[in-house]
């Protein structure tokens, strides 16, 4: 990365690390982000890799790691679901390129707690490397998939992995609820407080609106989820019984302990674990809101509808957790209110969808790579979405629930969605973080292998749940009309082998473009918002002394000549 | 690329045809044989319904479907439409709509939207609400679920209606015939059947109280629409009705450890007769047992 930075001042040894590694520079550390989730996506992707050809071919010895037996393929599902959620749903959206553009957009030199966005980076790289090693240890890792219900998380007889595994997971997650609160406290302060002069909460490009709430959201699930997990780790070694009822016999051994609710485990879990989804989501609409009026050339439709939508999704997020447990034995009565708030939820998603509509709609619309995957982003949003309202119904999630039905639905909505705008932002601020432009052509094949991947994988995986088909089975053939299914299973596996292949496309293009790309203008994309009044790639000093002062909204696009010379958009800063 | 949409466009058709043709399948074939066999009538669709909870569920899967699908084709077709028009007329041309919203549509869209969900919500709510009103009919059929890594046992409590304590931690012995751990000193559970297949007569109320013994495990058989958690530590309880006899199969549906896959068991849904006769057998062997 050394040749990125402008004006190089001949830096000694020293400096480099100060410079690149323990940087409190917003852009340095918004950067490492960005590889940090490339490599965890890499090998979560490896991980359900190897699902896959476990579940098509059972008996397939893989090179180096043999045969799969199923506690090998339960720990690759909790490290595959764990890594996927953290390390790239809730930190690429968010810390990746929160951090980098969050300052830039309102018009700051820096976060406004550096050194608290430096110590997060390195705690969660720390807590990467610590969920990683699990493979390593005796035992492998975890079998409880990345929810870890009690008991079977906290009894370490209960199957292998319950034991170095688990504890390493715990471990690894409870580093990372600490870096995201860190992290998350820095970005709310920068929004309050570091917004340049004339950066009206009204005029904050809806990204910012995004990083903003997501932040607050990360504040308060991060923290429950820290203490759910201290309770579990005490559970497990300091003889406390938050979770663990009496009368357990666990591999035919009696258990001493008792007085504890599993329940309770579940409760805290979701209460984290649903706010969770819209971490990982709210920045996603954000970016595919900001790139859709980019490059349709028209405003936002409905700006202020859709910072409300944010809220409200935001808030109702924290009141629907339960409808993970329509048939956990929790009171069936308590199910009403939770539908009633799940399906509630719906109305200011469908707000969203409609405003992307909207925005879309007349539009001289630049069909570029970041486009492309915007349009795709609201395309899985609207196919994801629409299978939520099925699983709100506690009569319909009693049949789906735990099948691969939710799998599906999860996957289109959450992971595909959401990498769909990550893929978006990664080719939209290419040219700002790396001051290059990326391959349009190669962008646009990995575009259609991605999105039609996307559909052929999940869409059958909808209709394997609806026959019934559980999730997190490691083999088909204990149950017969699951084996029944095992064809289905192959044709999902080759439609995943062939999209995952298509993933080569986009890391050659990444870092064929970071060396050798043609070098990017200022504002390659004609983009009103702050960060392209610099030049690409961004100087170290940001703004340096000669701040922007803003008068205008972000989405001012399709104006006709009002400008310079033939533009149709104003720059938030240009009088 | 245009050629790649129009592609797109047809995965998409395509994808909506199979759900409805599945849907016109699911409809039209009625279960009308009166036995089934394990994994029969399986295809990539919800299996025939043997409860009578399965009728309104499906009922109400279907009704979603439609109108969850109408929105799902509605919403994608618009979606390429403003792609296309966009597309066709260039990127030279002028903006047709170059508007910052619009609060009477927005109000509209959003009071449509929570009219449906609304709507939705309801019909959902009064399915859950009847299903967990206390059985009407007597008669009811009372089995006691256990589950353990990785394997079902269904208790019955014979002859004297009353099932015997059980102390897992002091008794449980699955080589010696009693996995559930039924204390040997009390009378009312010498008589207690302990199977690894529930048989419950047809067209009676199934009354279950669900228990794990380990971690927790989830009781689903498909063909009623049933599912529910067996919690270490609680006992819930839950009915179904079944109306076809037959067998069915049942699959643990909550992550339960390495054998979670093959924690399968069978539900056999028999004549009152056989239901008796079947009774009257496993209590006798039963108490000869003990």
């Amino acid at each position: 990365m050394s040749d990125l930075s402008p004006n190089p001042a001949q830096p000694s040894r020293a400096s480099f690390l100060r410079r690149y590694l323990f940087s409190t520079d917003h852009k340095v550390i918004g950067r490492q982000y960005f590889f940090l989730s490339l490599a965890a996506a890499l090998s979560g992707a490896w991980l359900s890799l190897l699902m896959r050809l476990h579940l098509a071919w059972p008996n397939l010895a893989v090179p180096f790691l043999g045969e799969i037996k199923p506690e090998n393929y339960l720990g690759y599902l909790t490290i595959h679901g764990t890594v996927m959620v953290f390390f790239v749903l809730s930190t690429v959206p968010q810390n990746g390129f929160g951090t980098y553009f969050l300052p830039l957009q309102l018009g700051a030199n820096e976060m406004a707690f550096p050194r608290l966005n430096l110590v997060a980076f390195w705690t969660t790289l720390t807590s990467f490397l610590v969920l990683m090693s699990v493979f390593f240890v005796p035992g492998g890792a975890s079998i409880a998939g990345w929810t870890q219900y009690a008991p079977l998380s906290v009894l370490a007889s209960a199957g292998p992995g319950q034991a170095l595994g688990t504890d390493l997971w715990l471990v690894s997650i409870g580093l990372f609820c600490l870096a995201s609160v860190m992290s998350a406290s820095s970005f709310i302060a920068t929004t309050v407080k570091k917004r340049v002069a004339g950066m009206t909460w009204m005029r904050m490009p809806l990204t910012c609106w995004a990083w903003f709430i997501t932040a607050i959201l990360i504040l308060l699930a991060f923290s429950i989820l820290l203490v759910a997990l201290v309770m579990l780790m005490s559970d497990r070694h300091a003889g406390t019984n938050f979770f663990v009822p009496g009368g357990l016999v666990v591999n035919g051994q009696p258990v001493q302990r008792g007085g504890g609710s599993p329940l309770l485990w579940q409760h805290l879990f979701w209460f984290f674990g649903h706010p969770e989804v819209y971490i990982a989501i709210l920045p996603a609409m954000g970016i595919t809101s900001h790139l859709l009026s980019n490059f349709a050339r028209k405003p936002v439709f409905g700006y202020k509808a859709m910072v409300g939508a944010t809220i409200a999704i935001g808030s109702i997020g924290f009141m629907v957790w339960g409808h993970h447990m329509f048939v956990s034995g929790m009171d069936p009565h308590v199910g009403f209110a939770f539908s009633a708030l799940t399906t509630a939820i719906a109305v200011p998603s469908s707000i969203k969808v409609f405003n992307w509509l909207g925005t879309i709609y007349g539009g001289r619309i630049r069909f570029t790579t970041p486009m492309l995957f915007s349009v795709g982003f609201v395309s899985l949003f609207i196919a994801g979405g629409l299978t939520g309202p099925l699983l709100a119904q506690p009569a319909l999630d009693e049949y789906l629930h735990d099948t691969y039905f939710v799998v599906g639905h999860f996957h289109l909505i959450m992971a595909m969605a959401g990498l769909f705008a990550v893929f978006a932002a990664t080719h939209f601020w290419f040219p700002k973080m790396f001051g290059r432009l990326m391959n349009e052509r190669l962008g646009r094949v990995h575009f259609w292998i991605t999105f039609l991947g996307a559909y052929a994988i999940f869409i059958p995986m909808h209709l394997l749940g609806i026959a019934g088909h559980p999730r997190r089975y490691s083999e088909l053939t204990g149950v017969q009309y699951v084996a029944v299914m095992a064809p289905w299973q192959r044709i999902i596996t080759y439609a995943a082998i062939v999209t995952l292949a298509g993933q080569i496309i986009f890391l050659a293009n990444l870092f064929w473009s970071m060396a050798k790309g043609p070098r990017a203008e200022a504002n390659p994309w004609e983009s009103t918002t702050l960060e392209w009044t610099l030049p690409s790639p961004t100087p170290e000093d940001g703004f340096g002394t000669s701040m922007p002062t803003v008068v205008r909204g972000a989405y001012e696009y399709g104006g006709k000549s009002d400008g310079e010379a033939g533009s149709d958009y104003r720059m938030q800063n240009s009088p | 690329m245009w050629r790649a949409l129009k592609l797109a466009l047809c995965v998409l058709a395509c994808c909506c045809l199979l759900l409805c043709g599945r849907f016109g399948l699911a409809q039209s074939s009625s279960p009308a044989q009166t036995s089934n066999q394990p994994s029969a009538g399986h295809s990539l669709w919800f299996p025939s319904g043997a409860s009578s909870h399965a009728v309104t569920v499906d009922h109400e899967f279907r009704t979603a479907l439609w109108v969850l699908g109408i929105l799902f084709v509605a919403g994608q077709l618009l979606l390429a439409l403003f792609l296309l028009r966009s597309w066709r007329s260039g990127p030279s041309s002028a903006n047709s709509a170059n508007v910052a919203g619009n609060w009477k549509l927005e109000i509209a869209w959003t009071v449509a939207m929570a009219a449906i969900f609304l709507w939705f919500h309801i019909s959902g709510a009064m399915i859950w609400s009847e299903k967990f009103l206390p059985p009407k009919q007597f008669g009811q059929v009372h089995v006691e679920v256990t589950g353990a890594q990785f394997q079902w046992y269904f208790r019955y409590p014979g002859a004297d209606g009353v099932l015997g304590r059980v102390d897992a931690q002091k008794f449980a012995r699955p080589d010696e015939g009693n996995p559930l751990g039924i204390d040997p000193s009390d009378p009312a559970g010498r008589d207690d059947i302990v199977s690894t297949a529930m048989v419950v007569p047809v067209n009676r109320v199934v009354q279950l109280d669900l228990r794990a013994q380990d971690v927790i495990h989830s009781l689903f058989i498909p063909a009623m629409r049933f599912k529910q958690d067996a919690v270490p530590g609680m006992e819930i309880h839950n009915h179904f009705t079944p109306t076809l006899i037959g067998e069915y199969e049942i699959a643990c549906t909550q992550l339960c450890g390495t054998g979670h896959y093959r924690m399968r068991a069978v539900v056999r849904v028999v004549s009152e007769e056989e239901f008796a006769a079947w009774l009257k057998a496993h209590t006798e062997s039963a108490e000869a047992g003990k």
